[in-house]
């Protein structure tokens, strides 16, 4: 297998403390070693014969980003994804390893569903991708799915994707029989009797606007209930799209207590405010919905302390024909894996509130701690999963250029400073933005 | 007479009417002192005036109305305009067609303004942003009717000479309704003060961020106010309990006779109807010398009129320097 070496970029990995100018040396699909940098020096005469040099000068070398929970829709809604498309989309967008959602149709909730995920990301040869099964049969919410037969398909978690687990007798049984698996369960936390009908976040926009509702209250009760059950049951629990005030302070107590819980936020949920509601822009239209500005300072502060120790592009990618209806029966959703690390960078890393470490961490050892995959590092021997950024890239995204097969993006043809403009998966170049020399 | 004949005295450069919120104080004066003008010259809409000749006015109704569009259908008429009724009660989607291609449609028949009705809050923006057309709210979900408030700060102004300075109870059902939200926003840009009253179950929280006072007691505010507005109890767009009772609603914020005697003498009763009798308002009271509810409904042919009118002095036109 061939070499590669990646000369003085900037060398951030979390996961080993490393932020130092270095060069980086791959081989055989691993991270071999990692050597100081010394301007204006040659790369090394003992390099293996027909090694790759990429000169990342300028640029931040990261371990592979790795994203928690995508939907790909492949099987069932092809019309806005497949797994072909959303992996390039993910390479574009930096990922080198993404769980795959089970909401597709039929549901991953079986072996066979879960390897036909395996089967089309290995024919798509784009990024890593790793099933999330269905915690119930057909989401239904009433009776575990086949849990060890998804693990033996390759499922890494378990999701019932956007549909919450409303019974607490099912969820219970649930946090009890991963146990043995120790696979978490990624619940998406909201009362749904809250949530219906509700198409942004409640308060005084909704108001204005005649909107319905979806009310702070919606997560944070199904959140201390989580909490509670995950106690109860000492199972491992993860939480998806974070995006309230209370919900963090209860994740922090509870983390705190050493209950087994984490959380993940995503990049649109720091940017943008309920505000962006008032054109009645469909593609604005999330679940959970953009809240205001006092939950979003305190996701950025469960990201500061660690609370919430993921980053998720919770991608949703759907056609166009889908987004052009009228707010209450468009489907909720951005297609973001594109803009995802573009987005984080203007949340983040621009206002002051992360170090690139820090940031990084979420995108990257987060993340793998979370999956309980030995990746999102670039310690000598891991997977040569990297992520080349260019920090000062500035760019206008173009929705129409999207390698996704959609284009529901509230933030087309915004510009934006900074992006991954390398991928490399395995050891090998999987994308790049511009044509490697 | 020819469109650019008539006198408009204030400002307007609108191509569509999507809500009074976004309206100055000026435009709504402009609407308003037009439709005083057409009532001289209509003989209180009566009359035919020619202004809209030679233009085809679309009434696309998504949810059921037929106060609304036969008002709109007639003020259209009366100006002169070819008019064309769709009504679709079901949501387009479930017919195979999105709302956009159903609009789309009917404007490609040679459509010049499309007035449009729906169930869902900012439908008729999304129109305005396909369309060429000029689109006019008839009412998007719970969001705004704009020419409901007009035709109820219209009639206000008929019968007070004013709006600045007066105090309106807005009554009822404030969350799920567009009446509320068009009125707010009128009166409060117009000077009124403005109270809205009603069970905390239909009174969203942050209401008093437009601007308005809150009430849940009617008697306490019944003094004090120089009208009021009795928002009809909308059952078709609760979904479960927002009051325990009809009964229990009628008697905490009905307006009924013994009502009407702890009022102002003068207090002015408006209703924008439908009107369920016995629920928010009594026989005695509709009918009673203080209510102004089929005033309400000849002056809103009238601010219909003037709304038509003063979008089609702005439309886009196929040729240019026509109209």
């Amino acid at each position: 297998m061939s070499s590669l070496w990646i000369s003085g970029g900037r060398v951030v990995d979390p996961a080993s403390g490393v932020d130092e100018i270095a060069d980086l040396l791959v081989s055989s699909g691993k991270i071999a070693s990692l050597h100081r940098h010394s301007a204006g020096a040659s790369p090394p005469a003992d390099l293996p014969a027909g090694t790759q040099v990429i000169d990342a000068t300028g640029l931040i070398v990261s371990p592979g980003l790795i994203d928690l929970h995508v939907s790909l829709r492949e099987p069932g809604f092809e019309e806005d994804e497949v797994t072909a498309t959303g992996t390039a989309a993910a390479l574009a967008g930096g990922f080198c390893t993404i769980a795959a959602q089970s909401d597709t149709n039929p549901v991953v909730d079986n072996r066979s569903a879960a390897e036909f995920i395996r089967l089309q990301a290995d024919r798509a040869a784009n990024c890593r991708v790793l099933p999330l099964g269905a915690v119930t049969r057909q989401h239904a919410g009433t009776e575990l799915a086949e849990i060890g037969q998804l693990v033996d398909g390759g499922a890494v978690a378990f999701s019932d994707a956007k549909t919450p687990i409303s019974n607490s007798e099912v969820m219970r049984r649930a946090l009890e029989y991963t146990r043995m698996f120790n696979r978490p369960i990624f619940h998406f936390s909201m009362v749904p009797e809250l949530m219906e009908g509700g198409v942004m976040h409640e308060g005084f926009e909704a108001t204005r606007l005649g909107l319905r509702g979806i009310p702070a209250a919606a997560q944070d009760i199904m959140t201390g209930r989580d909490i509670a059950l995950a106690e109860l049951t000492e199972g491992r629990i993860h939480l998806m799209c974070v995006t309230t005030r209370d919900s963090v302070s209860q994740i922090r107590n509870a983390r705190a207590r050493g209950i087994r819980v984490t959380a993940d936020v995503t990049p649109h949920h720091l940017l943008l405010t309920d505000s962006v509601m008032s054109t009645f822009d469909t593609l604005c239209k999330t679940n959970p919905p953009f809240r205001s500005r006092d939950h979003i300072e305190a996701l950025i502060e469960g990201l500061k302390d660690g609370t919430i120790s993921a980053i998720s592009s919770d991608h949703q990618p759907h056609s166009f024909e889908k987004k052009q209806v009228e707010l209450d029966v468009a489907p909720f959703g951005i297609c973001s894996l594109e803009t995802t690390l573009s987005v984080c960078i203007r949340a983040l890393i621009e206002p002051g509130h992360l170090t690139w470490t820090q940031l990084l961490a979420a995108l990257t050892s987060g993340p793998a701690a979370i999956l309980g995959i030995a990746a999102g590092t670039l310690r000598p021997e891991s997977p040569a999963d990297i992520t080349l950024i260019d920090p000062n890239f500035e760019w206008t995204v173009d929705a129409t250029r999207f390698a996704s097969r959609s284009r529901n993006t509230p933030f087309h043809n915004q510009v934006f400073r900074g992006r991954a403009v390398v991928t490399i998966v395995d050891g090998q170049v999987r994308w790049s933005l511009n044509p490697l020399p | 007479m020819q469109l650019n004949e008539l006198p408009v005295t204030g400002p307007w450069g609108e191509r569509h009417l999507l809500g009074l919120e976004t309206l100055s104080a000026e435009q709504l004066g402009t609407i308003l002192d037009l439709a005083d003008e057409l009532r001289e010259r209509t003989e209180n809409g009566t009359r035919r005036i020619e202004l809209l000749k030679g233009l085809a006015v679309a009434n696309l109704f998504f949810e059921n109305s037929t106060r609304t569009r036969t008002s709109f259908s007639l003020a259209a008429r009366r100006l002169g305009a070819d008019t064309v009724d769709f009504t679709a009660s079901s949501s387009s989607l479930s017919k195979g067609e999105t709302f956009i291609d159903t609009a789309r449609t009917i404007e490609a028949m040679g459509v010049d303004m499309v007035i449009c009705r729906h169930r869902t809050p900012g439908a008729p923006h999304l129109l305005a942003d396909h369309l060429r057309s000029g689109v006019l709210n008839a009412g998007d979900g719970t969001h705004e009717h704009p020419t409901q408030g007009l035709l109820d700060i219209f009639t206000i102004r008929r019968h007070l000479g004013r709006i600045r300075g007066l105090t309106v109870a807005l009554v009822g059902d404030i969350r799920h309704s567009r009446v509320a939200r068009s009125n707010i926003h009128g009166l409060l840009k117009l000077g009124a003060r403005v109270i809205v009253c009603g069970p905390p179950t239909l009174i969203p929280a942050d209401i008093r961020r437009l601007g308005v006072e809150v009430a849940w007691n009617f008697d306490e505010i019944l003094p004090e106010v120089d009208c009021v507005n009795l928002l009809r109890v909308q059952f078709e767009r609760q979904r479960g309990a927002f009051f325990p009772s009809i009964a229990e609603y009628a008697s905490l914020f009905g307006m009924n006779g013994d009502r009407i005697r702890r009022a102002r003498k003068d207090v002015l009763v408006l209703a924008p109807g439908p009107i369920n009798r016995g629920v928010e308002i009594t026989p005695e009271v509709a009918d009673g010398p203080h209510s102004v509810i089929l005033d309400q409904v000849t002056n809103g042919l009238l601010i219909r009129m003037a709304c038509l009118t003063l979008l089609a002095r702005e439309r886009k036109t196929p040729e240019a320097g026509a109209a």
